[in-house]
């Protein structure tokens, strides 16, 4: 029970009141372990995102359980339990690359030689060395999105939480961000869970792959990957990785078949 | 020598592209003040003519009507002429310099600024930060800027007179009185300005709703406050000339277009008025030129630099 990172039980979130009302998770069931880089795959609207923020307590469940480390999602925040990484760097343009990455510990309070040695551990981890004094706009969207990384990761949290980190990047640099993303997770062992809506992406990154379908969203189906976690993006041609891949599109499609049913 | 090369093709493409514009506006109007000089004045000019029987022709006109001493309207000639007199030739400490003038009008727009920077800047934390605050001030003080200055001017300075406080208080009160505002509204804007996800960020590092004020809705404002510290200088050098005409003042820019209208010295009220728009343009540029310092320290972008 203790390596059970995350684990949500009947997880259930309304927005608004009456016929207002959507339904953005719905009986979201979900047990993610200490290690685990899980994907979470689905159209927009589908409550992946929303997922993540309530697990970072930035939403609370109208019901249903979550707990983060054995504790709720509140308290895990307090513990400082996890990185977060949003779609935009969202760096401070005021602040150069490493007093960005330095924004958490200041706010947490850690001793000067402490910061300045976790920045550039942080740094040198996303390959960022040597850009400390520059300005986010001085770097490219590749590098600010790795310079946001760093900041998440310099507190040192066991859990980092990414809300489709690299969804406005050009395909070649997302491909090397997400080797990148293997080597880290590999070298950390932190456990990853990774909002997304490209397939190859997911497919290629994820231990376990969350497919999810939206109105109400929920989860249509899990994936446990075959692959090890030391892998190249070669897999990709592999026909494992097509079978996967060819899942996740019918988990996708069946939500719709779903949707046409019932309306 | 190829750096003193670039360097003053650079000093030449500063003026091509920045002042030559301004020269070029600067000569038109200057052309068509003049023209109005002549078309204003030449009616009593030539009433003079006949009461004095002097014969006169159109030269003769049109270079009297540039030197009468209480012209309609008096030619930029005699402004400068008028300006160089009781600045330069004039010792500061008299009574007749523009020197003397401006400075206690100066002194009065700095410390109504001041204040009202001050002022706004509570006001906005305060709105920003409390819901209640907001519905209860920000009508009030929408409805203080639609009050005519010249109509609450004048019961500014009899209250305040009556309660002891003369001179420079109460017309740099009047200031405060106009700067406040744009001050507010940018502040306000300013620090609302961070992005929500800046803001969510911030509460997945657990942070204080001090720590959010301080290391993220204070600095995203700067560029906003300067913006409005702009605006608020130039009104609040208003504020100061309003107050001091309803006073009585002996000194001060708007003693002296209030003496000058008294005894219809136009050239004297044509001069204070240039005076006072270059007191602006010089406040202004101070103002931004801090702000550009500043927020290049910070390390905001700046694409012309």
């Amino acid at each position: 029970m203790t390596d059970k990172i995350i684990s949500a039980k009947n997880v259930e979130l309304k927005f608004g009141k009456g016929s207002e009302e959507v339904v953005a998770l719905k009986d979201i069931s979900l047990e993610v372990g200490a290690g685990e880089f899980v994907s979470f795959i689905g159209p927009s609207g589908c409550g992946k995102t929303t997922f993540l923020r309530t697990v970072a307590a930035l939403e609370k469940p109208t019901s249903g359980q979550i707990l983060v480390n054995g504790v709720s999602p509140d308290e895990a925040r307090t513990n400082r339990a996890y990185g977060y990484v949003f779609q935009s760097a969202g760096l401070y343009p005021w602040r150069n690359i490493s007093k960005n990455v330095s924004l958490p510990l200041e706010i947490m309070n850690y001793s000067r030689e402490e910061i300045s040695k976790r920045v550039s551990e942080s740094l040198n981890l996303v390959e960022l060395n040597g850009f400390e004094k520059k300005f986010p706009w001085q770097l490219s969207g590749g590098m600010q999105q790795r310079a946001s990384i760093a900041r998440a990761l310099s507190f040192d949290a066991d859990l980092l939480l990414m809300d489709e980190p690299f969804g406005a990047l050009d395909e070649i640099v997302r491909d090397h961000l997400n080797e990148q993303l293997l080597d880290l997770w590999q070298k950390t062992g932190k456990t990853i869970c990774f909002v997304t809506h490209s397939i190859p992406e997911a497919v290629f990154l994820s231990t376990k792959i969350v497919v999810m379908s939206p109105r109400p969203g929920r989860i249509v189906d899990v994936i446990e990957s075959p692959f090890p976690s030391s892998r190249s993006l070669e897999i990709r041609d592999s026909k494992e990785f097509i079978s996967i891949s060819q899942r996740v599109r019918e988990g996708l499609r069946s939500g719709y078949d779903y949707n046409e049913n019932k309306g | 020598m190829t750096t003193m090369r670039i360097r003053a093709k650079k000093f030449l493409k500063t003026i091509a592209e920045k002042i030559l514009p301004i020269l070029t506006i600067l000569f038109l109007l200057t052309i068509v003040w003049y023209f109005f000089t002549i078309y204003l004045n030449s009616a009593m000019q030539i009433d003079k003519y006949d009461k004095q029987g002097i014969s006169w022709n159109i030269s003769k006109l049109v270079l009297d009507t540039m030197s009468q001493e209480r012209p309609k309207l008096p030619a930029p000639h005699q402004i400068a002429e008028e300006i160089w007199k009781t600045t330069v030739e004039k010792k500061i400490t008299s009574k007749r310099s523009l020197i003397y003038h401006s400075s206690i009008t100066l002194s009065s727009t700095i410390v109504g600024f001041i204040l009202g920077t001050v002022l706004g800047v509570v006001l906005a934390v305060s709105i920003v930060e409390n819901r209640a605050m907001e519905s209860s001030l920000m009508p009030w003080i929408i409805a203080s800027q639609t009050i005519p200055i010249l109509a609450i001017a004048p019961m500014i300075i009899v209250v305040l007179n009556s309660l002891g406080f003369s001179g420079l208080l109460p017309k740099a009160l009047i200031s405060t009185y106009l700067s406040f505002f744009p001050i507010v509204v940018g502040m306000v804007k300013g620090l609302r300005s961070p992005d929500i996800i800046l803001v969510d960020l911030m509460k997945t590092y657990n942070s204080s709703k001090v720590d959010i004020f301080f290391k993220l809705r204070l600095p995203a404002s700067v560029p906003f406050l300067f913006t409005s510290m702009k605006v608020a200088i130039a009104i609040s050098l208003v504020g100061a000339i309003v107050g001091e005409l309803p006073t009585g003042a002996v000194a001060g820019l708007g003693a002296r277009l209030l003496t000058g209208s008294y005894y219809g010295q136009t050239i004297q009220i044509w001069s204070a008025l240039i005076m006072a728009s270059i007191l602006a343009a010089t406040l202004v540029f101070s103002i931004q030129a801090i702000g550009y310092l500043v927020s290049k320290k910070m390390g905001y972008t700046n694409e012309e630099a």
